[in-house]
C-alpha cells in the first residue's frame, strides 16, 4: 500500500516530516486537544499563528509571504508551526536563501538553518520549498506575489531545530560504500595512478554530487526502508567508484550492494533526477550498476 | 512491578545502557557519570506519559548523547549541575511543597 501511495505521488513532492504525519496546508481547524491524546505532530497551520511583518517595507513594496516550518528542541512538548514572515522583494536578494537571510537578520534570529557557500557547491541549505527538495541558494524566490512560499525542511527526516534535518543515518551509509579509492598495487611509473580521458569521462555526472541529499529524501522507496536502502544519492556515489577506472575493489563494491535492500529497492520512481538541484541523474547511476550487476 | 509499555522499556534500557557505559569509565568518576546520566533523566521527570512523539524525540537525543559521552576519550564528567538545572529543580521542589 505504501508503494502505491508513493509512485502516485511522483508530481508535487509531499510535504512530509515524520513518518506519517501529513501537512495540510488548508486545515484551520485542529481537534480540540483532550488531555490524554497524543499531541499531533503536523504542524499548526500558519493562520494559527503571527504574522511578521516586514521592519522596512518601501511605499512601493512587493510583498511577500512566506510560511516557514518552526520548531524548537528545547521545548521538546511544543508541536511544529509554520511562521509566517513577509518580506519586501524590492530589498531582498533574488534567491530563497537571501530571503531566509534577511527574516534572520532582519526581522527574526531565532530561525535556524544550514547554509555556507551561497551557491550551490557546499550543499547545506537542501530544504524543501514549494514542495520541492531543493538548495534555498539555488532556488529563485518566485515573484508572484499573490502566492506565499512555503519552505519545509527536507521531508521524512528527523528535525533537529526548524530548517535543519537530521542527516546522521544519511552520512553513515555514505561512509558505508567507503568513498574513496582503494589500490593494492603502486601505480606503474611509482607517481600518480594515470587515468585515460575515456575513463575520466565516465566519472562526469557523477563528481558532481556534492551530497544535498535532496535525493534521497524525495525517494518514496527511501522514506519507508531508509534503514536497509542507501537511496539514491548514497548509490550515484557508490556508482562513482564502480565506475573509477583506478579503483581495485569494484567486484568487492558490487558485492556489498548485491542484495535485495540496498540496491533492488530503488523500483525507478525517479524522483530523485527530477528533484536533483545540481541537475544530475542518480536513477541512471543506479540503472548503470543494476546493468553491470546482471551482465557479469 | 506494573506491565512496561513499549515506550517505557525503551525508556529503561537507555537508562541501563548509561549505567553500563558509566562502568567503562575510570572507577574514581563513575559516580560522576552515573549522576550526570540520572540528572539528564530527571531534566524531563515531569514529560507527559501519552506525549509519544516529545518521548520518542528525548529518546532519540539520549541515544545521541550516549554515543557521545560513551567515547573512551571522555573519562570524567562534572559532578554538580549546572546552574539551570539546580534552578529548575528548585522550582520543582517549590511548586512540589506548594501542593
Amino acid at each position: 500500500m505504501a508503494l502505491r501511495l508513493a509512485t502516485r505521488r511522483l508530481a508535487p513532492l509531499t510535504l512530509r516530516r515524520g513518518m506519517a504525519t501529513t501537512i495540510e496546508s488548508g486545515k484551520d481547524s485542529i481537534p480540540a486537544a483532550s488531555p490524554i491524546t497524543t499531541p499531533n505532530r503536523s504542524p499548526v497551520s500558519e493562520s494559527k499563528t503571527s504574522t511578521i511583518e516586514d521592519p522596512q517595507a518601501g511605499t512601493d513594496a512587493k510583498i511577500k509571504k512566506f510560511q516557514v516550518y518552526r520548531w524548537n528542541p528545547d521545548e521538546p512538548t511544543s508541536k511544529p508551526k509554520m511562521q509566517t514572515y513577509t518580506l519586501d522583494l524590492n530589498k531582498t536578494g533574488p534567491m530563497m536563501l537571501d530571503a531566509l537571510i534577511r527574516i534572520k537578520n532582519e526581522v527574526d534570529p531565532t530561525l535556524t538553518f544550514r547554509r555556507s557557500c551561497r551557491e550551490g557547491i557546499c550543499g547545506s541549505c537542501a530544504m524543501n520549498i514549494d514542495g520541492i527538495n531543493t538548495l534555498a541558494c539555488l532556488c529563485r524566490i518566485p515573484t508572484d506575489t499573490s502566492k506565499e512560499s512555503r519552505i519545509y525542511p527536507l521531508p521524512h527526516t528527523y528535525v533537529v531545530k526548524d530548517l535543519v534535518p537530521d542527516l546522521t543515518h544519511f552520512y553513515k551509509q555514505y561512509k558505508s560504500i567507503k568513498p574513496y579509492l582503494q589500490r593494492d598495487t603502486p601505480p606503474p611509473d611509482g607517481r600518480e595512478n594515470r587515468q585515460s580521458k575515456a575513463d575520466r569521462a565516465k566519472l562526469d555526472g557523477l563528481y558532481e554530487c556534492i551530497l544535498c541529499a535532496c535525493c534521497s529524501t524525495s525517494c518514496p522507496s527511501y522514506w519507508w526502508n531508509s534503514e536497509e536502502y542507501l537511496g539514491p544519492a548514497v548509490l550515484l556515489q557508490s556508482y562513482r567508484w564502480i565506475a573509477d577506472s583506478r579503483d581495485e575493489k569494484t567486484e568487492q563494491r558490487k558485492d556489498a550492494l548485491n542484495n535485495s535492500m540496498a540496491l533492488y529497492r530503488c523500483h525507478t520512481i525517479l524522483n530523485c533526477s527530477r528533484t536533483c538541484p545540481k541537475g544530475l541523474n542518480p536513477a541512471l547511476a543506479i540503472a548503470e550498476i543494476k546493468k553491470s550487476m546482471a551482465f557479469t | 512491578m506494573p506491565r512496561l509499555s513499549g515506550l517505557q522499556k525503551d525508556v529503561l534500557a537507555l537508562y541501563r545502557l548509561c549505567l553500563r557505559a558509566a562502568r567503562r569509565k575510570p572507577t574514581e568518576n563513575r559516580p560522576n557519570f552515573e549522576a550526570f546520566a540520572r540528572r539528564e533523566f530527571d531534566k524531563n521527570i515531569d514529560m507527559d506519559r501519552k506525549d509519544f512523539s516529545s518521548i520518542e524525540f528525548l529518546l532519540r537525543k539520549g541515544r545521541r548523547q550516549l554515543e557521545i559521552y560513551e567515547a573512551p576519550n571522555i573519562t570524567n564528567i562534572s559532578s554538580q549541575a549546572t546552574s539551570s538545572t539546580v534552578h529548575r529543580l528548585n522550582q520543582l521542589f517549590i511548586a512540589a511543597s506548594m501542593e
